[in-house]
């Protein structure tokens, strides 16, 4: 791997920022500071606060119809406060609302919270900071990238407040459910802003994305070869690759359904009998629609995954004060789980009518990616084995991780074999199953970097036996919330029902779904704990010095104030990889990336 | 009441923020910072995370012992039965890794849990061990992906049977309706175009296949032994014709015939016989006893599992698997289309 050759690009900036930053901390206005900031690590922070917000929403959403779920019919004041007279008359959740509810959720919570909200925050922190650049390759476009996510969450929620309420067809959306106005109240206007607000997002989301990719590549420091690179950056640079290749094709999924829904094309449309006539649509298939949606959904799911296992791999190495364990493997697997999501789609189809001989195809490579995951799993594990753990509250959110990969892990080798789905398809064995992966070990993996990077960039420290309380309150409910689901699951219970109470066959899981909500509840309220240390923190928290876990990766190496440019004088010069702790023969446990090499000393990531 | 309420906050948030200020003047005062990780805290997360560890599989076991018998029943079809085999060996080894890579996590966590006094052990890599677990699992997934497959092609390839019974299974928002052949065995054509009220799933008015059909809604029977072809067909949206107990699901896909095919092994009469179901409707009725409702009995059920609109959880039929002879004796009491039609 060669040397990246950018010296002279970095000198450019180098001089454009020497120039300009005597000015900057003085005479910069309140709006090129905070709001139109073309900074990264403002950006970043724009990316967090607006996702905290956005996921503080869903998750009160999920609180609503679990307590419909749990004691259907029931009348709560919570939920008339919440919906109004309209959607929430006398406490009772109405049946339409709950699954626009359901839908509003599901989007929010994978698009805007785990894609904007994850990269956004720290693809821009981290990826300047960790090869070592002034910023990334193009302030505007990553400005832009904030405001086109911005203007998509303002447009969804937006729509909440429609009067036939916003889309209501589940989070994929798939027609002729969402194609008709007829069909549900949520297929007129909230769809109409649903698809707007998605497609802006998926500009934010490529502009985002091409910027991460030609920053790593371009901007790296000086001696930081690709394979010197922490494995976040790696996460970061799979994770944007797959984000430009997928996204496109819902953008174009979504077009079609724009062109269905107001141009009377027949993309997804045929034989529809409904509202009392026969519609002219002929010759369309939902099928085509299920392709591309999950063409984008599949790779999704590693967009959602790939940067909290980066996040992960980070912190466990620097907390168990050791290097991570099999360092190119981790690439190697995480190169492969990124090749292979592109092939896996049709595995959420196989019941769909595709021709079931094609789904054969799809569960040979779907299982196949549960071998890299394996590997990075094992992995996580051996880098503990023999360490000396500091639990930072990030620590042990890492580790959290790491069980629910796992726990989340294993159930879909279940629903990747064709003829197991056939009986759990679509029922909350599913819902269990993605929930644990991305609800948890995702979530998790954006707890962790949280608390691990705040002091980078609220330049304080988050209150620790707060993270500790948080952190316990947090894995406690969510496993509760998430685990007993397998067994509604097994029970045959499909998913996105409003009550079970129609079918004598559910009667017996009353207490399952009482238990499930109840974690929810207290769940939801445990995150009361993170917001308060979070908001308290950035005001009032502790200063922090500059390198309070003692890592080694270069962010760690600029002065504790947001300057533009990040380093004061000189870009640092990389020597070694981000991984040497406890490195035998040396007094400290940690050796900053820039630290020279000592001579006949060879470097760790090397093999 | 409402003044002594706000009072009340008032004063909660004076007393919180002096509270505040106290901890953050002491902190000057404290050699080391709040947020520094000292023996003490990892000694105590590290134990922590051991007894998580412990709850944790407490807690599965705790739900396997009183959830697992409230799974479905033993599948009551041919192919069913296959699936469950299949099922119950997939589902011992996910629950062995599960289980053996969970304890290695919280094993460690507890083990390796800081002290200023150790130091870790430098260990970058290991090849065999990667290669280990890279191709054990490679190797069981194997097994998996093999017999996975060749379960799917029997259950999915086409029917070669020569007697046996077809029936449409036609979805709409929010009703399902099963259609027979008759006696020609034929099912007629369909036009979404001719839907109307006297014609609720579409036949075309001209072919005669279509005048001795049966429509029935509600409740449809099947004969036990024989192989049921489903058709499936959508008015509107997406459907999913989910029969659990047989472990069978297709979606019903407006512009498309989808198609599924069972056996069915056991009659309803037998299946409440069944010790299992026995166990589970008693659990069932106790509960609905507690909530002031009429016991039920076991029946087989057809439902929707594909999200479809406001009544998408009340979308279901009646199942019942009789005897060949009781089936053939409900068959001949059916209306034909025709026969309907005529009459009105």
């Amino acid at each position: 791997m060669a040397t990246p050759t950018n010296t002279s690009l970095h000198e450019e900036h180098l001089v454009h920022h020497d120039h300009v930053h005597d000015h900057d901390d003085h005479e910069e206005s309140f709006v090129s500071k905070y709001i139109f900031s073309m900074d990264h690590k403002m950006i970043s922070r724009q990316f967090l606060i607006t996702a905290v917000i956005m996921a503080v929403l869903a998750m009160t959403m999920s609180v609503i119809f679990r307590l419909q779920l749990a004691w259907p019919g029931e009348k709560f004041a919570f939920v008339n406060a919440m919906l109004g007279d309209k959607w929430g008359k006398d406490g009772i959740l109405d049946p339409n609302m709950y699954l626009a509810l359901v839908t509003i959720h599901g989007t929010i919570m994978v698009f805007f919270v785990l894609t904007g909200g994850l990269s956004g925050t720290f693809s821009n922190l981290l990826i300047p900071y960790q090869i070592g650049a002034r910023d990334m390759a193009s302030g505007f476009l990553n400005m832009l990238s904030y405001w086109f996510f911005f203007a998509s969450t303002v447009i969804m929620v937006s729509s909440l407040f429609l009067n036939d309420g916003p889309a209501s067809a589940g989070w994929t959306i798939y027609p002729p459910l969402s194609a008709l106005p007829e069909a549900i109240p949520g297929s007129k206007m909230g769809m109409t802003l649903w698809l707007v607000s998605m497609a802006i997002f998926i500009v934010s989301s490529l502009l985002g994305s091409l910027n991460y990719i030609i920053t790593i590549i371009n901007l790296r420091a000086k001696g930081m070869k690709m394979t010197r690179l922490p494995l976040t950056i790696w996460a970061f640079l799979i994770t944007a690759i797959l984000g430009v290749l997928s996204f496109p094709v819902l953008l174009s999924c979504a077009l079609l359904l724009i062109f269905d829904r107001s141009f009377h094309t027949s993309f997804y449309l045929s034989d529809i009998y409904i509202g009392g006539r026969p519609l002219d649509n002929v010759g369309g298939s939902p099928i085509l629609f299920e392709h591309l949606f999950w063409f984008l959904g599949h790779p999704e799911v590693y967009i959602v995954l790939l940067p909290a296992l980066g996040i992960t791999s980070e912190i466990i190495a620097t907390n168990s004060r050791k290097p991570i364990f099999g360092y190119r493997a981790m690439i190697g697997s995480m190169l492969a789980i990124g090749f292979l999501s592109f092939i896996v789609w049709g595995h959420h189809m196989f019941m769909t009518g595709m021709n079931p001989f094609l789904g054969s195809v799809f569960v040979f490579t779907t299982l196949l990616i549960a071998i890299p995951s394996a590997v990075k799993a094992f992995n996580y594990i051996t880098t503990m084995w023999k360490g000396n753990i500091q639990y930072t509250p990030a620590m042990l959110f890492s580790v959290g991780l790491v069980s629910s990969f796992i726990t989340g892990g294993v159930t879909g080798i279940i629903l990747a074999d064709s003829t197991l789905d056939i009986n759990v398809h679509d029922t909350y064995f599913v819902v269990a199953h993605f929930h644990i992966v991305m609800g948890l070990s995702a979530i998790f993996g954006m707890f962790a970097g949280v608390y691990h990077w705040f002091p980078k960039m609220f330049l304080r420290m988050m209150n620790k036996k707060l993270g500790y309380i948080h952190f316990w309150l947090t894995i406690i409910t969510a496993y509760g919330v998430f685990f007993p689901m397998h067994f509604l699951g097994l029970a045959g219970v499909p998913r996105r029902y409003y009550t079970n109470s129609n079918f004598p066959m559910f009667d017996n899981l009353v207490d399952i779904n009482e238990i499930v909500t109840i974690c929810a509840i207290i769940g939801a309220l445990a995150q009361g704990v993170f917001l308060f240390n979070f908001f308290y923190s950035i005001f009032r928290g502790e200063k922090a010095p500059r390198n309070p876990w003692n890592a080694n990766s270069l962010e760690w190496t600029t002065p504790m104030a947001n300057i533009h440019g990040n380093w004061p004088g000189e870009l640092p010069t990389v020597h070694r990889w981000a991984y040497d702790y406890s490195k035998p023969g040396k007094d400290v446990d940690f050796i900053p990336q820039t630290t020279p090499l000592e001579e006949g000393e060879e470097d760790g990531g090397a093999h | 009441m409402s003044l002594l309420v706000l009072l009340a906050i008032v004063l909660l948030i004076i007393a919180g923020h002096q509270l505040l200020r106290i901890i953050e003047l002491s902190r000057g005062l404290k050699k080391t910072k709040e947020w520094q990780v000292s023996d003490t805290d990892n000694n105590m997360m590290g134990k922590a995370m051991m007894l998580f560890g412990v709850l944790f599989f407490a807690f599965f076991f705790w739900q396997v012992n009183r959830w697992m018998d409230r799974s479905l029943p033993p599948a009551a079809s041919e192919h069913g039965a296959k699936i469950d085999t299949l099922w119950d060996a997939n589902m011992w080894l996910i629950t062995i890794v599960f289980l053996l890579t969970n304890t290695f996590l919280f094993w460690f966590a507890y083990k390796y849990r800081g002290n200023s006094q150790n130091k870790a052990v430098y260990y970058p890599h290991n090849n065999k061990l990667e290669m280990l677990w890279t191709v054990v699992p490679a190797v069981a997934l194997a097994f998996i992906i093999i017999f996975g497959l060749k379960y799917w092609g029997e259950i999915m390839g086409n029917s070669t049977e020569k007697d046996k019974v077809v029936i449409e299974l036609y979805a709409k928002q929010f009703d399902w309706t099963a259609r027979y052949t008759g006696k020609d065995g034929q099912l007629g054509e369909t036009d979404f175009r001719q839907i109307s009220g006297g014609n609720s799933v579409g036949l075309d008015t001209t072919d005669t296949f279509g005048y001795d059909d049966i429509l029935v809604k509600n409740e449809f029977h099947i004969p036990v032994g024989k192989e049921i072809e489903f058709k499936m067909r959508s008015r509107d949206v997406i459907h999913s014709a989910y029969m659990p107990h047989f472990r069978a699901q297709m979606n019903c896909v407006p512009g498309m015939i989808t198609t599924f095919k069972f056996k069915p092994t056991k009659t309803t009469a037998a299946m409440r016989q069944d010790p299992y179901v026995i166990k589970m409707m008693a659990g069932i009725n106790k509960q609905r006893e507690l909530e002031g409702k009429e016991p039920v009995q076991f029946d087989y059920l057809l439902l929707c599992n594909k999200i479809c609109g406001s009544s998408h959880y009340n979308m279901q039929m009646n199942i019942i698997v009789d005897e060949e002879t009781d089936y053939n004796a409900w068959i001949a009491k059916q209306k034909a289309v025709k026969t309907v039609a005529d009459k009105k």
